[in-house]
């Protein structure tokens, strides 16, 4: 069986930071393997270790900076990754869901994965849409926003726990061929061991542009467009206590006291 | 021009974000220069349809196929009700299974989709507002098209109120049995255990600023010295720190003490959603502009290392 693993690159921001146009600043910007992928890595991992003949496939979209966070993948147990880019992505504006969708949609046939596994979202821009969109496409079934999952090799099928609101879950059985969106605290992701990152540096890392992937320029015409980008004008009316720590948790305390809530 | 919303219940009852998408909807379709009509799918539709004709609706489309929720039904429903009554926009919620399903409905019917809108102006081009970098940025992104589905942040719209007139009607379409291929089995209650973060008079509340395990007794001994009960944002509780029942936030316990400490807590939407009814909210964090600083009433801009350990001496304790 083969699990294909979609991940992100994402970009942190500093605490402070300025705007450029349309983003944040490039020097105020970390990045790092997107939160919810990193769950969706290990659990494909740890199914690959628990039954035999199962491959982890896992890609990206992004420029050659995301080999970093692929290889990141690969350290910690996927078997080989793709990575879509040429230069007509990186001149596209904002590559919203469904242009996305649209790149996966040609990995997915290509690849022909028995189980697709996505964050629920991404840390930055955090549509959380891509992975349902993905499987529309393709025509699996799915599941958003799985924080447990058990699936039957043999037979391609999942029972999965989906994070409702309010401390609800809800039980579901889904058909494979699917494509499941997984929640962060599903299992514990490993750290990338010295042997693993070694192992990493060996292990296939293939590049494909839109053309290999059989797709025109056109798929990346979206009808949504970033306009702009600003810092939000502060609502906050908070007391700020200042001073030294000894000072304000002088104030903290005091409040506590005054208002009634603590005693002594 | 018609402004669809697709409303949402579980085990028998309609939840808040449908009344919030009333609203919503109301302004899309003011916006818009036209109705707006409600879906409402699965279990009691008639008594649902009841409760949600309120002010502004114009129609409510019921199908009564299924009890709960499930993907496949809703998007079949609502990709044959948008395309039999071709609203100009379908709205939908940003939950769990609103994410579940708007993706499958944009695709379906091949327009484009925005998520998580926390405003939008549709008088013209339409211009959503979202927000970007975990909250740090807001952005405005344009819709170019005839139609296309959005889904709004639960809690940003008021619940609609005041009593309707709408015209309800079933909706019928065949149902395609063999592409229903999630079956739902069952709800379960979780995070239940000794503690119920929900009766405590005072939260000292922890997140991701405590930074490993090994300084959780800090904000223990704080929480002792104060008499108050420890709660969590959600990644102390996915790290395996803390049980699930001390999680505050949209997955975890809605909490409303008299006294909310967020200690390096950042304040992400879905942690702010379990929160937001607090008496008084205190941030003790180092990022001055973190969101939980658009909601606190009182905050300390400092290290938790430094500020945390001088708290518990106030109160006669000993830091760890």
């Amino acid at each position: 069986m083969k699990v294909l693993v979609t991940v992100k690159e994402v970009a942190e921001v500093d605490d402070e930071f300025t705007i450029d146009g349309l983003d944040v600043d490039e020097s105020y910007l970390e990045y790092d393997l997107n939160e919810w992928d990193d769950y969706a890595i290990e659990e494909a991992v740890q199914l690959s270790e628990a039954n035999d003949d199962v491959e982890v496939v896992t890609v990206t979209v992004g420029p050659e900076r995301a080999d970093e966070t692929i290889r990141m993948a690969l350290a910690k147990g996927a078997d080989r990754a793709l990575r879509v880019w040429d230069d007509a992505i990186a001149g596209a504006e904002f590559l919203d869901p469904g242009t996305k969708a649209q790149l996966l949609e040609a990995v997915v046939e290509e690849e022909d994965p028995d189980l697709v596994l996505t964050g629920v979202q991404s840390g930055d821009d955090a549509f959380g849409a891509t992975g349902v969109a993905l499987a529309e496409r393709v025509g699996y079934e799915w599941a958003a926003v799985v924080n447990d999952l058990e699936h039957d090799v043999e037979a391609n099928d999942s029972s999965v726990r989906r994070e409702l609101e309010g401390g609800v879950e809800e039980l579901t059985d889904v058909e494979g061929p699917a494509v499941l969106t997984i929640q962060t605290g599903i299992n514990e992701p490993r750290y990338a061991s010295l042997r693993g990152i070694r192992q990493a540096q060996r292990k296939p890392l293939d590049v494909q542009t839109l053309d290999d992937l059989g797709l025109e320029e056109s798929v990346l015409e979206t009808s949504v467009d970033l306009t702009s980008m600003y810092e939000p004008e502060s609502e906050s009316d908070a007391v700020i206590w200042e001073g030294s720590a000894d000072e304000t948790a002088g104030e903290l305390a005091s409040f506590l006291r005054d208002s009634g809530v603590v005693e002594g | 021009m018609t402004v669809l919303a697709v409303t949402e219940h579980r085990r028998g009852e309609l939840r808040d974000p449908s009344f919030e998408l009333i609203t919503a909807g109301r302004q899309l379709a003011d916006d818009l220069g036209g109705e707006l009509h409600l879906a409402v799918i699965g279990g009691d539709v008639d008594g649902y349809a009841d409760q949600l004709n309120r002010e502004g609706v114009d129609a409510i489309h019921t199908v009564a196929e299924g009890e709960e929720f499930n993907h496949d039904i809703y998007t079949q429903a609502v990709t044959a009700m948008a395309e039999a009554h071709e609203p100009d926009a379908v709205l939908m919620a940003n939950t769990v299974n609103g994410l579940d399903f708007a993706p499958a409905v944009a695709g379906q019917l091949d327009v484009p989709l925005v998520t998580d809108a926390v405003d939008f102006d549709a008088s013209g081009t339409p211009e959503i507002t979202r927000e970007q970098y975990g909250g740090k940025v807001e952005t405005t992104v344009d819709i170019e098209a005839d139609q296309f589905a959005l889904t709004i942040r639960p809690a940003e719209w008021a619940k609609a109120e005041g009593t309707g007139d709408a015209e309800v009607a079933a909706f019928d379409f065949d149902l395609d049995e063999s592409a229903v291929r999630s079956t739902v089995t069952g709800f379960e209650e979780v995070g239940s255990g000794d503690v119920d973060i929900a009766d405590a008079d005072i939260l000292v509340s922890v997140g991701r600023g405590i930074e490993e395990e090994d300084n959780l007794p800090l904000v223990e001994e704080l929480a002792d010295a104060l008499g108050a009960t420890l709660s969590s944002s959600r990644p102390i509780v996915d790290n395996g720190w803390l049980p699930k029942n001390r999680q505050v936030g949209q997955s975890g316990k809605v909490v409303t003490p008299d006294v909310y400490i967020a200690i390096g807590i950042s304040g992400a939407v879905q942690h702010v959603a379990g929160m937001k009814g607090s008496d008084t909210i205190v941030a003790i964090n180092t990022d001055p502009n973190a969101p939980i600083m658009d909601i606190a009433d009182y905050a300390i801009v400092d290290d938790l290392f430094d500020v945390v350990p001088e708290l518990i001496e106030e109160f006669g304790g000993e830091a760890p």
